[in-house]
């Protein structure tokens, strides 16, 4: 296609396209937002198919305490152009009397694919025992073990369930109380909106990881891990309603008085349809927006609490719940692998923010 | 208005371009255009037609626009021709220039001051700039400029901030801290098309009042042919980054002479003619910005486009018994 | 000329005046908190304080504590039980830390300096890196400032700040060799000023104000460089330029200015997460700061120790929204004459 026409067939697409679709074809330009998305979705994905990719569960200990890394050789006699890892063995220290967990070269464990380790349950629904991967006779462990012997690529596999998830639960709970009130507030306007605001002050004014200890530690120790997981993600959102819902009023404020409002009330529409109908398609992009950049917040907030012990807790696995054996430079300078959630939460985190720039970006009519 | 003097600003083949994701777009296309001494040059042309970029190449705050190609003269109080365009946009001396040699006013009366400073402060920091005055003598200063355009309460106006006036107040404070510094040339780029036509009037009285005080050139930029009519000494059209025609006003508007010219004068409503059926109106619309026509910018449109010679070569400059120029085949454009 | 000063002088009062009333109703809901706070676990502060005794060997009755919980109160409604604590709040009198066997503004007042020093500091240092750096950035777009300023912003983002002070903590330790924990060396604690132990303190600030000033910076610079990106293209902007200001002069006499606005108003919620920042860091650096005081409280449940700091938080919170809110009356006129 030379230059002219090629320019043609752009602006006549965008001339007729809908509002989505405008913020599609901006958002595919910021190369930024799409490589966050992959990766974003790359994270959910292993969300969704969890202990299939774990070749072991989460709690499951071993003899083999602070295992480093294995590696995974293709070139081994007997192996060879086949993936395949060393053995383990566990040594003691005459003099201390501490076990070290070292390198066997002698035994030699083909990697197998496809192998049947042990149960659990899909989703809660499906019963399953079929692992992507796994060794016979050892271990294979891809980041090491822990002080227990546990997998740590197990572990933060399962993590990685639980910690993208409370953001998108939490999210939704933040989208639910911020439209309500902020909507009520920006509609109804007058009293309403004064108490309101109030309410939605002093809650910015207490500290956010403060509160969030204080409402963590009432939680009862004797209370389900079910129970937990949403009470935390509800916590969270206690906190992040403000910021939506102030967005939500603003604009509501805004556009109540617009004449197309004005119109729709003269016509006999309903309150409830003049907000939905009308008015909230207008800033549903922002709203996206600001829901996207809400994520990384909560996701940041629970590895938070759980990394202080106010958060979930063991034996359910989070980012922040692993973090807990790095506590110190001790573990973090002898064991360095320990710290690969970290590296997850900032990865996961980053790729949030992208791409709520690159969303903010799309859904701007006036950028460039 | 007084008789033909000197030039005092002198624009030949003025070329600028912005270079936007998808190509570039050239927004004045050598343009050529002179400014005399104490006369009102009133430039007209539809949105889109490069008058605004033009007016801001003349003080170099054209950016992110680039001049491309071209010249543009300015003669100052002691005869020295200064090349603007080779001035670097952020040096001093082209700042030295600015509203003390070559002031302008702007269009959006409501945005062009600074929020957060008073009128009186904004005022006396151009005269700061350019070390007009000091201390009392200055506030004072700045309180008369405001007398000047008309304001009814001046001290205390110097003391309120933007918001505080309404749009005709602040376009009036506008001209005052434009007048400021006594400049030779002032820029009006559409200063009144944001405001409504009573206010209007009152504005285009006091710009002729003031010019017609200090002598001063006007280069005065509308798409409003009836303002034109009212103030300026000369006109010049505008059509897609060139100047199609330039004429004396009582000419332009008795014997225009480029069919652009006449098909926007066909346009206007008139009060003291009948005009039979509707009004004409030019047909199609401006040409994509990035897909200029070659040859005459204006044969697409043209009632009286000569095909083979309008749509290859591009028409120069001829200038007329009756004081006017035009740039059009009709009037043997293909040979200067 | 001197009826203009008070009249401005009177418009301003009257708009703190405004605020003051605000703060009150907001510290209001924020008692309420606090003593949810208290109320929240399970049992109450008796039963703590029985649970500490048996610990030690010693036992009480039923009787015996039926009678003091009739003596401290603690068989009354939760209405009289909040008004009794808050007016003894009011007073000074914060009640008991169980944890620390002291009183508890006892405990919050040793601490309130230094969580002060690391406040202000953060806020200073932020405030004072951040704007220059996103005016940088806006005005010079895409160069390698703006690269530079983009680093430090996602470090402050996307790092939590537990993980940003272990990290620095043992960095310092690889290149330095020194171990940093808290803000002074044990030879300095709680010895009279002395220029060593300053310096020593000039050591221990770095890595705790920079970590809780890095999240706020985050923000900050993104702000401002939004901000002005936008304001740039306003037209007083053009208007400034064509009197012939110079473009550094007009640039920070003109949007930047503007754009302080936002910057400002957003140093209210900031106050909040300089508090946070300082829990985090505190406790990964066990720094003497009410953060980590308020965590170990939680911890141990010596609640009246977890719900006064938490209150003394959200006070400083919101003096710091009472400033911010002048400060911005001061920046732009059209907020305190409105």
């Amino acid at each position: 296609m030379s230059a002219t026409s090629a320019i043609a067939a752009v602006r006549t697409e965008s001339h007729s396209a809908s509002q989505w679709r405008l913020m599609w074809l901006k958002f595919k330009d910021h190369r930024l937002a799409l490589a966050s998305l992959a990766v974003l979705g790359l994270f959910y994905t292993i969300a969704l198919v969890g202990p299939f990719l774990a070749p072991y569960d989460s709690w499951q200990t071993s003899p083999f305490a602070f295992a480093p890394p294995a590696k995974v050789h293709f070139f081994l006699p007997g192996h060879w152009g086949r993936p395949a890892v060393y053995g383990m063995k566990v040594i003691s220290n005459p003099k201390t009397f501490d076990r070290i967990t070292l390198r066997d070269r002698t035994k030699i464990l083909p990697v197998r694919f496809f192998v049947r380790g042990s149960k659990y349950t899909w989703l809660g629904l499906i019963d399953s025992n079929l692992r992507l991967f796994g060794v016979e006779d050892g271990q294979i462990n891809l980041m090491g073990t822990d002080i227990l012997g546990r997998d740590c690529f197990s572990r933060v596999i399962i993590a990685t369930q639980i910690s993208v998830t409370v953001g998108i639960v939490g999210v939704l709970i933040t989208f639910v109380l911020g439209a309500l009130i902020g909507g009520a507030s920006g509609y109804y306007g007058g009293v309403v909106d004064n108490v309101m605001q109030r309410f939605l002050e002093f809650v910015t004014c207490v500290p956010t990881i403060p509160m969030w200890m204080a409402l963590g530690a009432a939680i009862p120790s004797y209370w389900s891990d079910v129970k937990v997981y949403f009470s935390i993600t509800i916590i969270l959102a206690l906190r992040s309603w403000t910021g939506l819902s102030r967005q939500v009023r603003s604009k509501l404020l805004q556009l109540r008085d617009e004449e197309f409002v004005v119109a729709a009330r003269v016509a006999g529409a309903s309150d409830s349809r003049i907000i939905l109908t009308h008015l909230l398609p207008g800033f549903a992009s922002y709203l996206i927006v600001s829901l996207t950049l809400e994520i990384p917040r909560m996701i940041l907030g629970e590895t938070t609490l759980s990394f202080f012990g106010l958060g979930l807790r063991p034996p359910t696995v989070s980012w922040g719940v692993l973090l807990q054996d790095a506590q110190n430079l001790a573990a973090i300078s002898s064991y360095p692998w320990l710290m690969f959630p970290a590296v997850m939460v900032v990865i996961c985190v980053l790729a949030f923010n992208f791409l709520g720039d690159g969303l903010r970006d799309a859904a701007d009519p006036y950028k460039e | 208005m007084r008789p033909e003097g000197n030039t005092i600003l002198e624009v030949q083949d003025l070329t600028i371009r912005f270079h936007m994701r998808q190509g570039p777009v050239t927004a004045v296309d050598g343009l050529e255009l002179s400014l005399e001494e104490g006369r009102v040059l009133g430039v007209v042309g539809e949105s889109g037609c490069g008058k605004s970029v033009m007016s801001r190449a003349l003080i170099r705050i054209e950016a992110p626009g680039t001049i491309e190609k071209g010249s543009v003269r300015y003669i100052d109080r002691d005869g020295c021709e200064v090349a603007i365009e080779k001035l670097d946009p952020a040096g001093r001396a082209i700042r030295r220039i600015r509203w003390k040699e070559i002031a302008m006013i702007f269009q959006e009366p409501m945005t062009s001051f600074g929020p957060q400073h008073s009128i009186g402060a904004q005022i006396s920091e151009a005269m700061e700039l350019h070390g007009i005055l000091r201390g009392r003598d200055r506030q004072q200063a700045v309180v008369a400029a405001l007398e000047s355009v008309g304001m009814p309460r001046p001290t205390e106006t110097a003391e309120q901030y933007p918001y505080q006036l309404s749009g005709g107040m602040r376009q009036r404070a506008m001209i005052a801290m434009a007048l400021s510094c006594g400049p030779r040339i002032l820029i009006a780029d559409e200063p009144t098309t944001a405001l409504d036509v009573s206010t209007e009037s009152q504005i285009l009285d006091l710009l002729r009042e003031r010019q017609m005080a200090l002598g001063m050139s006007v280069l005065y930029i509308s798409h409003n042919l009836g303002v034109v009519a009212h103030i300026a000494d000369d006109v010049a059209v505008m059509y897609l980054g060139r100047v199609v025609e330039r004429s004396p006003v009582r000419v332009l508007f008795a014997a225009a002479k480029h069919p652009y010219t006449l098909a926007l004068l066909r346009s206007l409503a008139r009060v003291d003619r009948d005009i039979p059926g509707r009004l004409e109106v030019l047909s199609g619309g401006l040409p994509d910005p990035f897909l200029r026509p070659a040859g005459c910018v204006f044969h697409q449109r043209c009632p009286e486009c000569i095909r083979g010679l309008c749509d290859r070569v591009v028409p120069r400059w001829v200038r007329l018994d009756d004081g006017s120029a035009v740039a059009c085949h009709l009037y043997g454009g293909d040979h200067a | 000329m001197l009826n203009q000063v008070y009249a401005r002088a009177t418009i301003l009062s009257r708009y703190v005046l405004k605020r003051l009333l605000w703060a009150s109703v907001v510290l209001v809901f924020v008692s309420f908190f606090s003593f949810l706070v208290i109320q929240l676990p399970p049992g109450d502060f008796l039963d703590s304080y029985v649970e500490t005794l048996s610990r030690s060997g010693m036992g009480v009755d039923s009787a015996q504590l039926a009678s003091l919980r009739h003596a401290y109160g603690l068989d009354r409604s939760m209405i009289v039980q909040y008004w009794d604590w808050v007016t003894r709040f009011a007073r000074g009198d914060m009640g008991v830390s169980l944890l620390y066997a002291k009183k508890v503004n006892v405990v919050i007042s040793e601490r309130l300096p230094w969580t002060l020093l690391v406040m202000i500091t953060s806020m200073f240092l932020m405030y004072l890196i951040s704007i220059p750096i996103g005016v940088y950035s806006a005005r010079k777009q895409y160069s390698t400032g703006d690269f530079a300023a983009s680093i430090v912003v996602f470090l402050g983002m996307a790092i939590p700040g537990f993980l940003l002070s272990l990290l620095l903590m043992w960095l310092v330790y690889l290149v330095f060799g020194i171990s940093l924990g808290g803000l002074q060396s044990p030879q300095y604690m709680d010895q009279p000023f002395s220029w060593a132990a300053a310096k020593d303190l000039m050591w221990h600030l770095p890595v705790p104000i920079f970590v809780v000033a890095v999240a706020g910076m985050a923000n900050l610079i993104r702000t401002m460089r939004a901000t002005l990106l936008d304001e740039l293209g306003k037209q007083y902007v053009t208007t400034a330029r064509a009197k012939g200001l110079e473009e550094r002069k007009l640039i920070w006499r003109y949007p930047v200015r503007m754009a302080l606005n936002p910057i400002i108003s957003s140093g209210e919620w900031l106050l909040a997460e300089l508090f946070s920042g300082d829990t985090v860091v505190g406790i990964v650096l066990g720094l003497p700061t009410i953060g980590p005081v308020m965590y170990r409280a939680l911890l141990a449940e010596d609640m009246y120790l977890a719900a006064s700091c938490v209150m003394v938080m959200s006070i400083l919170t919101v003096i710091g929204f009472l400033i911010s809110d002048i400060v911005l009356a001061f920046n732009d006129p059209r907020i305190r004459l409105s």
